[in-house]
């Protein structure tokens, strides 16, 4: 089953996705491409993992962690499949990064490794684009960098658990205008799903539509204003973004 | 006007009236207010100052250019007199006293002189952490335990606040007061850190800034047993027993 969240005629409207990928209402009705926004498919808690990737802790001259480095995003930042992301004036290294996410399925506290793929409801797609100039390294993730507004594309939809045996076998994609830009596979996680879910639930109790962003592989590009961004990951989902000028943005905040 | 909210009929409800002492504080209060918590990390002058030395060697090398921020999720939110519980094999935990700026508009990329346009009032916020060595990622395990912050009792409009810019905050433990500050220890000012967090993040209405918490002494440590209170000048108290988990 695949899951999303739309907006149409102003309501929020739970739907299902299709094999064929059509958006299914909750009456049964078919609705058709552009008759409708989509919306970021779950609420909650959003988990980002830095430096989970190996090869990407290299690319940026870490060394790998030996605890999962976590950091939380802000709900403001989270937007749909076939959204528009700004990108501010006068910044160099606006960077995308494709990430397979981890939803909660439901409540886990204190839960063990061997359990923690129990509570994994499903996974979704998620960009978890960086402003590397504001990036004040030692000082947290500062939200500036992570949490701004548009900044997270999430989606289209979240694919129930059952339906990924593996997570740990998936490969990622992103293209800019059509082009590959970023691969990896899901394999390289330096802490997998179940050492994620486990970890967190022993420091807070995690509820049902609580994101973890599981980090990116290496393959970082610059993006700018009109480049159609696409991360994809195999099996779960296929998301696509626009960049748009601070400009062109705050015209649509007007309007 | 003091806006707080209770529980009623398991639905929370919002209630608003002119006169403290109407607040019924033996009701299970629920936190003050329900959108995003954001806190300001070294946002208190004590507390910067004696990291100076800190800053300025690696892995830092420079101070901080912009406010710090980082999130009290919602699992961390808890009401007037509700349990806040502490892990016992995790080193010390310390209240962290601080003013708490409520939104009352949305503010989308305010400037410093319009922010107080967007403010409806202010709490009291008890932001509860593990000790934290240096100020270096992540900050989830230490702060973003369950029952780890405390915002309440009430929400008070501005117009009955006076300057939020001068305000002694009284921490008693125990009913022993061990710690005092003013919110004229602020790094950045409220409406520099409303104008700020604005120009990336639009702020909701109901959405609560931690404005910056003192320097973590032992005097803010809390254990098994104690209750802590937090007083505002012109606000009020802040009342949570402590246990362990």
């Amino acid at each position: 089953m695949k899951r999303a969240k739309i907006l149409h005629n102003e309501q929020t409207l739970n739907v299902t996705v299709n094999k064929a990928g059509q958006v299914i209402t909750a009456e049964g009705s078919v609705l058709e491409e552009g008759s409708f926004t989509w919306l970021p498919p779950c609420e909650g808690k959003a988990f980002v993992l830095a430096i989970n990737y190996a090869d990407h802790a290299a690319e940026l001259s870490f060394k790998a962690p030996d605890e999962p480095l976590v950091f939380l995003k802000s709900s403001n930042t989270l937007i749909g499949h076939d959204q528009k992301t700004y990108q501010p004036d006068n910044i160099d290294y606006m960077h995308y990064e494709c990430e397979l996410v981890v939803v909660i399925g439901k409540e886990a506290k204190n839960v063990s490794l061997e359990e923690a793929m129990d509570y994994v409801g499903g996974y979704t797609v998620g960009n978890d684009y960086a402003i590397r100039d504001y990036l004040e390294n030692y000082y947290r993730p500062n939200l500036r960098v992570k949490s701004r507004d548009t900044c997270t594309p999430i989606g289209p939809y979240i694919i129930d658990a059952a339906e990924i045996p593996d997570p740990h076998n998936l490969t990622i994609r992103t293209f800019i205008n059509g082009e590959l830009k970023q691969e990896g596979s899901t394999k390289d996680l330096i802490f997998n799903v179940p050492y994620l879910v486990s970890y967190l639930s022993n420091i807070m109790t995690l509820t049902p539509g609580d994101m973890i962003f599981t980090g990116t592989p290496e393959g970082l590009a610059h993006v700018y204003p009109g480049d159609e961004v696409i991360v994809e990951v195999e099996g779960v989902g296929v998301l696509k973004n626009t960049i748009i000028s601070e400009t062109e943005y705050l015209n649509s905040l007007a309007n | 006007m003091y806006s707080y909210r209770i529980k009623k009929d398991g639905q929370p409800l919002s209630q608003q009236v002119k006169e403290a002492f109407e607040v019924e504080l033996t009701n299970d209060l629920l936190p003050a207010t329900n959108g995003a918590v954001i806190g300001v990390a070294l946002n208190d002058k004590v507390l910067f100052d004696s990291l100076e030395k800190q800053f300025n060697e690696k892995p830092h090398v420079n101070p901080p250019k912009t406010p710090v921020l980082h999130i009290k999720t919602d699992n961390t939110h808890i009401g007037y007199g509700d349990t806040v519980r502490i892990p016992t094999n995790m080193g010390t935990v310390f209240s962290g006293p601080s003013l708490g700026i409520v939104i009352g508009k949305q503010a989308c990329r305010v400037s410093e002189k319009e922010a107080l346009n967007h403010i409806q009032g202010y709490t009291i916020v008890n932001e509860v952490s593990l000790e934290e060595t240096s100020f270096y990622r992540p900050a989830v395990k230490a702060k973003c335990r369950d029952t780890f912050c405390p915002i309440g009792p009430w929400v008070l409009d501005k117009e009955h606040v006076g300057n939020a810019q001068n305000l002694t905050i009284s921490t008693y433990v125990n009913d022993v007061l061990c710690h005092t500050t003013n919110t004229n220890q602020m790094v950045h000012s409220i409406e520099q850190v409303v104008a700020y967090i604005s120009s990336f993040i639009t702020l909701e209405v109901g959405d609560l800034i931690i404005a910056g918490t003192p320097l973590r002494t032992d005097n803010l440590a809390v254990k098994d047993g104690d209750v802590v209170m937090i007083d505002i000048e012109n606000i009020g108290r802040l009342v949570n027993p402590v246990a362990a988990e």
